[in-house]
């Protein structure tokens, strides 16, 4: 069987130009993923489980290594993908879930979570009765489907997030302790929403600060330990 | 300063196999002793927007001119991805580069007298596009300049107002519908919102996102400011001194900037 995201020899640090040091994030990190399954990453706090996220997703750039990729069309290494490539996927196969909520002025709830599925092509009215749908699903009150979440307090933004996140089924989910300060309706909608995407066969890495949340979806973990923290360069 | 060890040079593009719309190569430009802009190269996407920051004198309002054929280079090529004008645009003579600027390119100025006859009605001056283009009756004249003053959110009971008597914001948004009125290809932006207050830019801002959203506009837009090129790019090209120092997906440029410049830029954003 062909993995979805095969792991080799990845290394992150952060060059901090104005200290003139490198900050060490992790070395030589490799593992192999399924469709469908579902990997959690653990370790202490600060040993670089959502740097490892990120890098994934190239928010942050890789430093050495490959993530190999395998799409329809053949595999691309996610490490020295175009920019535009990376785009591309994480439009239609590649989702990352945080608990952050980037609101726009003036733009409804319900906007929001239509969107991924506007920019892939389902029709206005369609789109927006799914992200209703989905709203109602993690308990956002109907009275704020149609108002600003810039105004909402943290945990209902962050039910929209989720819902925008989420309504868009994807291989490959990258998932930044998404379950942190939800309520146990909303925790509740996110577990049965990442089964089912589970048993779908989109595959998912999570850092979840109580992994005990999605006890009953985890196939494998992977312990990140702590390495220097940091190492002086030549000036 | 470190020596950096080099980031992993990213490969060409695979899985996007639609040609780029622009294509810029090897732009050079010197006024006097100034070095304008050495040997940039850009690309964008069809439905990309790319934002370009910068502080002043780095070259990057530059730059935008020669997208938009304002100024010619010393050295370079641009292309657009348009059947009928395949070769090197600055090849064109004035009367086609005019002709293209005014019916395929859109432009709003950070000072909306580069873009707007001051005393002539918002209405009027979104007319003007549609009669270069060849619009000649008046219904179709007017009609079409209201609907690109609407989808502007410009108030329409105010399109026979004069841009003098307006707000900075509703100057704006006459530029932007006059921009947008014969639905370009490409939508140039240079710092649209800077000096605007900060609710009015937000609300501007809003607009371009709009529009971007509904229309799938390719953009490219200049500015200084790192709050609007957050907002609205999907990759960002950082520019000093003439030279592109770093581009990259707009996430990777604020979370992971790569560059001495843009580390010093990034952190120093309120």
């Amino acid at each position: 069987m062909i993995p979805v995201l095969e792991v080799q020899d990845l290394a992150k640090h952060f060059q901090m130009h104005h200290l003139g040091q490198k900050l060490h994030a992790f070395d030589s990190i490799n593992f192999t993923l399924q469709a469908g399954e579902f990997l959690l990453l653990r370790g202490p706090n600060g040993v670089g489980k959502s740097t490892l996220l990120r890098t994934l997703y190239r928010s942050y750039l890789p430093r050495a290594g490959h993530i190999w990729y395998h799409t329809t069309e053949g595999r691309i290494d996610l490490a020295t993908a175009a920019d535009v490539d990376i785009a591309l996927l994480r439009r239609r196969e590649i989702g990352f879930v945080t608990q952050f909520l980037i609101a726009r002025p003036r733009v409804a709830a319900e906007d929001i979570v239509a969107e991924p599925l506007r920019r892939a092509g389902m029709p206005a009215h369609e789109a927006l009765g799914e992200a209703r749908r989905w709203l109602a699903e993690f308990g956002v009150k109907r009275d704020l489907w149609r108002a600003y979440p810039t105004t909402f307090s943290g945990g209902e933004q962050q039910k929209v997030n989720l819902a925008r996140a989420l309504i868009l089924p994807q291989r490959l989910l990258l998932l930044d302790e998404p379950t942190a300060s939800l309520d146990a309706g909303a925790r509740a909608a996110l577990i049965r929403r990442l089964a089912d995407l589970k048993a779908a066969g989109v595959a998912m890495i999570g850092v979840f600060h109580h992994p005990g949340d999605v006890a009953g979806l985890i196939d494998r973990k992977i312990e990140l330990t702590a390495q220097e923290v940091s190492e002086d360069v030549a000036v | 300063m470190i020596a950096t060890a080099p980031p992993l040079a990213l490969q060409a593009p695979q899985l996007m196999t639609t040609p780029p719309l622009l294509t810029m190569t090897g732009v050079s430009r010197r006024y006097g002793d100034v070095v304008a802009l050495r040997d940039v190269s850009a690309t964008v996407y069809p439905g990309e927007v790319l934002g370009i920051v910068g502080e002043s004198g780095s070259g990057k309002s530059t730059l935008l001119r020669m997208m938009n054929l304002e100024d010619m280079p010393d050295a370079g090529d641009y292309r657009l991805a348009l059947p009928d004008l395949p070769g090197n645009l600055f090849d064109l003579d004035r009367f086609a580069r005019r002709m293209l600027c005014a019916t395929r390119i859109g432009i709003v100025y950070q000072n909306p007298h580069l873009g707007l006859l001051m005393k002539h009605t918002s209405s009027g001056n979104v007319a003007e596009r549609l009669l270069i283009a060849g619009e000649r009756s008046f219904a179709a004249l007017r009609g079409r300049a209201r609907e690109a003053l609407d989808a502007s959110e410009f108030p329409l009971d105010r399109m026979d107002a004069r841009p003098l008597e307006l707000s900075g914001g509703m100057q704006q948004r006459v530029q932007l519908a006059k921009a947008i009125a014969l639905e370009p290809v490409l939508l140039l932006l240079d710092e649209p919102t800077t000096g605007l207050d900060v609710s009015v830019q937000a609300l501007v801002l809003d607009t371009l996102k709009r529009l971007q959203r509904d229309r799938a506009m390719t953009i490219v837009i200049v500015s200084h400011d790192l709050g609007v090129i957050r907002t609205m790019a999907d990759r960002v090209m950082v520019m000093r001194r003439g030279r592109v120092v770093e581009q990259g997906l707009a996430d990777q440029i604020f979370q992971d900037p790569q560059h001495d410049y843009t580390q010093q830029l990034v952190h120093a954003k309120l």
